[in-house]
C-alpha cells in the first residue's frame, strides 16, 4: 500500500540525513521525497512516499518519531488530504510536434515555460498518477529529461500539523 | 569566561561526572589541556578507545549514570564505533565527545579527518556537531539528559579542533533545565491499558512474566518483586535481564531463550498470558517468530513505542517508564484483588501451572542435580559455581562473549540488578576486561570479576596496562578451552567438527606470566581439584589484579540449546544426545 508520511522536522544539521538514514538502515524504501523549510525558520516540513502494509508503517512512523529532531509524524493517507507534485519535462518539439505537445499539455492544465527552437519546457503539477499519465500521453513525443519534486501534501481542513 | 575547552570541562563538573574515559590526540588536545588545568575530572587513560567506550559503559550499566568518553579525531573516533554500537543495542546511557578537526578544514580530507557523525549515526540515540563555541553548555545538557533518558543510548558530541581553542573566551552558564519540542519520552503509561492489563493477569491460567534489561535500566526490579509475589506468578529473564528478578528466588525460572533453562522455555511455550516488561523479543528470545508462544496473550510494557509490537503482536500494549507503569499496574491488582466484587485469580489453575513447572524443573532443570558431564578437567559450569560460592554471590561479573558467557548467565545466580553485565544484544567479544575497569572505578569496594575466554580476553588484553596504572583489582576468570568455543560447539552441531579457523591453542601466550609482566597476579587451574583454593586466593588478594587461568574441558558444549531454524521455544537440545 501506498503512504504518504508528512513529517515535522527541527531545521537542523543533519537532521535529514537521520530520517533518510533510518528509512535504509531499517529497510524500508523511499519513493519520493521532499523537503523544505517552512513560514517557521526552525522547522522544515518533509513528505515521503512509501509502501508498506500496516504494521509495516506502523513501525516506521514510531521509529521516525523516536528520531530526536522529528517534531511530529503523520500518514496523511488515513484521511483526507491534497496531495500535489510538480513535474519538469523537456521535449523535443519540432514540425507538426509543436502543436500535438501543446494540445496534449492544455488537455491536462500544464504549462508550457521555456520554448526553444526545438524543445519545450512543460510544467504540470498534481497527484502522482496525473502527472504519470501526462507523461504516458506525450506518447511518441521524445522526452528529452524529467525531473519531479516528489509529493507534497497537508490535511484537508481542519487538521493541522504543527508542533 | 572559559574557553571551550575549558566550558567542556566544567559542564563535566556541573553534570557531576565522576570518570571521563578515554585517549588524546591532536584535535582533541586543547581539552586535554583543559582537563589538566582544572584538575577536577579524574580521567582514565585507555590503551585502545574501544577500551573506553567499553569502561564508561560498564560505569553506566554498574551505576545507572551516563559513561563518559573522550576520543580524538579520525581513528580515535572509529576506534570508539564498536563501543558506542555495543551500548546503542543493550539501550545504555553514554556520552561520547570526539575531537574533530578545525572547521574550516572539514570536508577536505584533512589529517585525521573522519565523518564522526555520519560513521555513528545508526548507532546512537542522537548527536551533535558543535558549530559554535557558546553553544557548548547547552549541548552537553542537552547530551546527558538524551542518554539518559526514554529509553537511553549512546550520544556523540563531535567538537571541531579551533571551537576549544584556549584564546577564544565566552560567558559560561549550565542550564538548569532542558526542554526539547522533539523529545519528550513518555512519563507514565495509559491507566485504562494498565487496568486492562491487571484484569487480564487475574484471569491467567498458565502465565508467565517475562523480564529484560529493560527492567534494570528502568530501575523496575524492586517493583517487579514486589508484583510478583503479590500474584506468586513464575519469572523469567532475558540475558540482559538477569538480577531483575533475583536469581535464588523459588519463583524464578532461569533464564529463558537460545540457551534458556527448559524450564523458562517450557513455561513461556505453554503460556496463556505473558507479561512482557522492558524486553523486545528478540530473535535469541523468540526462536521461530510463528512458532512462538500459541496460546499466549501478551501484555507488553515498555518505554519504547517502538519496540512493541516489533516482531511480536501484542495484545495490550502500554508505552511507558518500567517503574511508573508497575508501581501503577500493582496497585491495580491490589484494588482488583480486594474489591469482592472483581476477578480473583485462579487458585486451584495456578497451582496445577506451579506443579507443572516444578515436573520440568526436575526432569531437566538445570539447577536439579547435575546436568553435565565430568572430565579431568575442570567442568566450565563447575567453575562458574566455584566462583559464585567464593563470592557468596553478591560480585559484579562481567562477561565476555562465546560459551563461557551462556555458563556465567545460567550457574552464576544474580539476586540484584545491575550485578550482570555483558554485552547481549551486539555480542561484542574484548568487552568484558574493560567492562569489569568502570564497574571497579565506580564500586571500588566489591568483588569484580570478569569471566572470559582466551579467545574474548585477547581482544582487548592491553587494558592489563590500564590496570596496572590505575590499581584496579579485577579477578579474570578465564575459561580456557584453546578454542573459539562457541564458534566450535556450532561447528560440532552443524558442520561436522570442521574447526575452520577456530583454534589456536599453539600460539597461546602463557597468560601468567603475561600477567605478571604487567605486574598483577597469574594463577593457573589444570587440576580440578586445584579449582577451590585459586579462586579463594585470588579473591583473597584483596588488592591485586589475578588472572585465573582455568584449563577447562575443551569439548564441552552449551545447553539447553533451541532447534534451529523452524523450532519454537520449546524445541530444546538438552544435551549432547538428549532432546525435547
Ligand atoms: C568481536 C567479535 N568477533 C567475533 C565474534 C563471533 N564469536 C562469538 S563467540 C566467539 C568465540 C569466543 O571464544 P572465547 O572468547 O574463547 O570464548 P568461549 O566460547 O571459548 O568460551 C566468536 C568468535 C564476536 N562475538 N565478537
Amino acid at each position: 500500500m501506498r503512504r504518504i508520511l508528512s513529517v515535522l522536522l527541527e531545521n537542523e544539521p543533519g537532521a535529514l540525513s537521520r530520517v533518510v538514514g533510518l528509512f535504509s538502515q531499517r529497510g524500508y524504501n523511499i519513493e519520493t521525497l521532499n523537503v523544505a523549510p517552512t513560514e517557521d525558520e526552525s522547522l522544515s516540513r518533509l513528505t515521503v512516499t512509501t509502501r508498506g502494509d500496516v504494521l509495516k508503517i506502523e513501525q516506521v512512523t514510531k521509529h521516525l518519531n523516536k528520531l530526536v529532531d522529528v517534531v511530529k509524524v503523520v500518514d496523511l493517507s488515513e484521511g483526507a488530504h491534497v496531495e500535489r507534485d510538480l513535474l519538469l519535462v523537456k521535449v523535443r518539439a519540432v514540425g507538426a510536434q509543436r502543436e500535438e505537445v501543446k494540445r496534449t499539455t492544455d488537455i491536462f492544465r500544464g504549462q508550457i515555460v521555456d520554448v526553444g527552437p526545438s524543445t519545450y519546457v512543460i510544467q504540470l503539477t498534481g497527484p502522482t498518477d496525473k502527472l504519470d499519465s501526462f507523461v504516458k500521453a506525450l506518447g511518441e513525443t521524445e522526452i528529452l529529461e524529467v525531473v519531479r519534486s516528489g509529493v507534497a501534501g497537508m490535511a484537508r481542513g481542519e487538521k493541522i500539523l504543527a508542533p | 569566561m572559559l574557553s571551550g575547552g575549558e566550558m567542556i570541562v566544567r559542564a563535566l563538573e556541573d553534570e557531576g561526572v565522576e570518570y571521563v574515559f578515554g585517549y588524546p590526540g591532536g584535535a582533541a588536545l586543547h581539552i586535554y589541556d583543559a582537563l589538566f588545568k582544572a584538575d577536577s575530572v579524574p580521567h582514565i587513560l585507555v590503551r585502545h578507545e574501544q577500551a573506553a567506550t567499553h569502561a564508561a559503559d560498564g560505569y553506566a550499566r554498574a551505576t545507572g549514570k551516563p559513561g563518559v568518553v573522550l576520543v580524538t579525531s579520525g581513528p580515535g573516533a572509529t576506534n570508539a564505533i564498536t563501543g558506542i554500537a555495543t551500548a546503542y543495542m543493550d539501550s545504555i546511557p553514554m556520552v561520547v565527545l570526539s575531537g574533530q578537526v578545525q572547521s574550516h578544514l572539514i570536508g577536505e580530507d584533512a589529517f585525521q579527518e573522519t565523518d564522526m557523525i555520519g560513521i555513528s549515526r545508526p548507532i546512537v540515540k542522537h548527536s551533535f556537531m558543535v558549530q559554535r563555541t557558546e553553544d557548548i553548555p547547552a549541548i552537553i545538557k542537552k547530551a546527558f539528559f538524551i542518554a539518559a533518558s526514554g529509553r537511553p543510548g549512546p550520544v556523540v558530541i563531535d567538537i571541531p579542533k579551533d571551537l576549544t581553542h584556549p584564546e577564544h573566551k565566552f560567558e559560561y552558564a549550565y542550564p538548569e533545565t532542558v526542554s526539547l519540542r522533539s523529545y519528550q519520552p513518555s512519563e507514565k503509561g495509559h491507566t485504562g491499558q494498565i487496568r486492562k492489563a491487571a484484569r487480564l493477569l487475574l484471569t491467567a491460567k498458565r502465565p508467565v512474566i517475562y523480564a529484560g534489561g529493560g527492567v534494570i535500566q528502568g530501575n523496575g526490579a524492586e517493583l517487579l518483586g514486589t508484583l510478583a509475589r503479590r500474584l506468586n506468578y513464575p519469572v523469567t529473564n532475558t540475558l540482559m535481564g538477569l538480577g531483575a528478578f533475583p536469581g535464588s528466588d523459588p519463583q524464578f525460572l532461569g533464564m529463558l531463550g537460545m540457551h534458556g533453562f527448559y524450564e523458562a522455555n517450557m513455561a513461556m511455550h505453554h503460556s496463556d498470558v505473558i507479561l512482557a516488561v522492558g524486553a523486545r523479543f528478540d530473535d535469541r528470545v523468540t526462536n521461530t517468530v510463528g512458532k512462538f508462544c500459541p496460546g499466549a496473550k501478551i501484555i507488553h510494557i515498555d518505554v519504547d513505542p517502538a519496540s512493541i509490537a516489533k516482531i511480536i503482536p501484542v495484545d495490550i500494549p502500554i508505552v511507558g517508564p518500567v517503574d511508573s507503569v508497575l508501581r501503577e499496574l500493582d496497585a491495580q491488582i491490589a484494588t482488583q484483588l480486594s474489591a469482592a466484587d472483581r476477578a480473583s485469580p485462579d487458585i486451584q489453575a495456578c497451582s496445577d501451572w506451579w506443579q507443572q513447572i516444578d515436573s520440568w524443573r526436575e526432569a531437566h532443570g538445570l539447577w536439579h542435580g547435575r546436568r553435565y558431564g565430568d572430565s579431568d578437567l575442570v567442568m566450565p559450569q563447575d567453575a562458574i559455581k566455584c566462583l559464585y560460592d567464593v563470592t557468596n554471590g553478591d560480585a559484579y561479573v562481567t562477561s565476555d562473549v562465546g560459551q563461557h558467557q551462556m555458563f556465567a548467565a545460567q550457574y552464576y545466580k544474580y539476586d540484584l540488578p545491575r550485578r550482570w553485565i555483558n554485552s547481549g544484544g551486539l555480542g561484542t567479544m574484548g568487552f568484558g576486561l574493560p567492562a569489569a575497569m568502570g564497574v571497579k572505578l565506580a564500586f571500588p569496594e566489591m568483588d569484580v570479576a570478569c569471566v572470559t575466554g582466551e579467545g574474548s580476553i585477547q581482544m582487548n588484553i592491553q587494558e592489563l596496562s590500564t590496570c596496572s596504572q590505575y590499581g584496579l583489582p579485577i579477578k579474570i576468570i578465564n575459561l580456557r578451552n584453546n578454542y573459539l568455543g562457541m564458534v566450535k560447539q556450532w561447528q560440532d552441531m552443524q558442520y561436522d567438527g570442521r574447526y575452520s579457523e577456530s583454534h589456536y591453542a599453539a600460539s597461546l601466550p602463557d597468560f601468567v606470566k603475561l600477567a605478571e609482566s604487567y605486574g598483577h597476579v597469574g594463577l593457573e587451574v589444570k587440576d580440578k581439584n586445584d579449582l577451590e583454593g585459586a579462586m579463594k586466593e585470588a579473591f583473597s588478594l584483596k588488592d591485586r589484579l589475578v588472572f585465573v587461568d582455568i584449563f577447562i574441558e575443551p569439548h564441552e558444549h552449551v545447553y539447553p540449546m533451541h532447534v534451529a531454524p523452524n523450532g519454537a521455544m520449546k524445541d530444546m537440545l538438552l544435551s549432547k544426545t538428549e532432546r525435547t
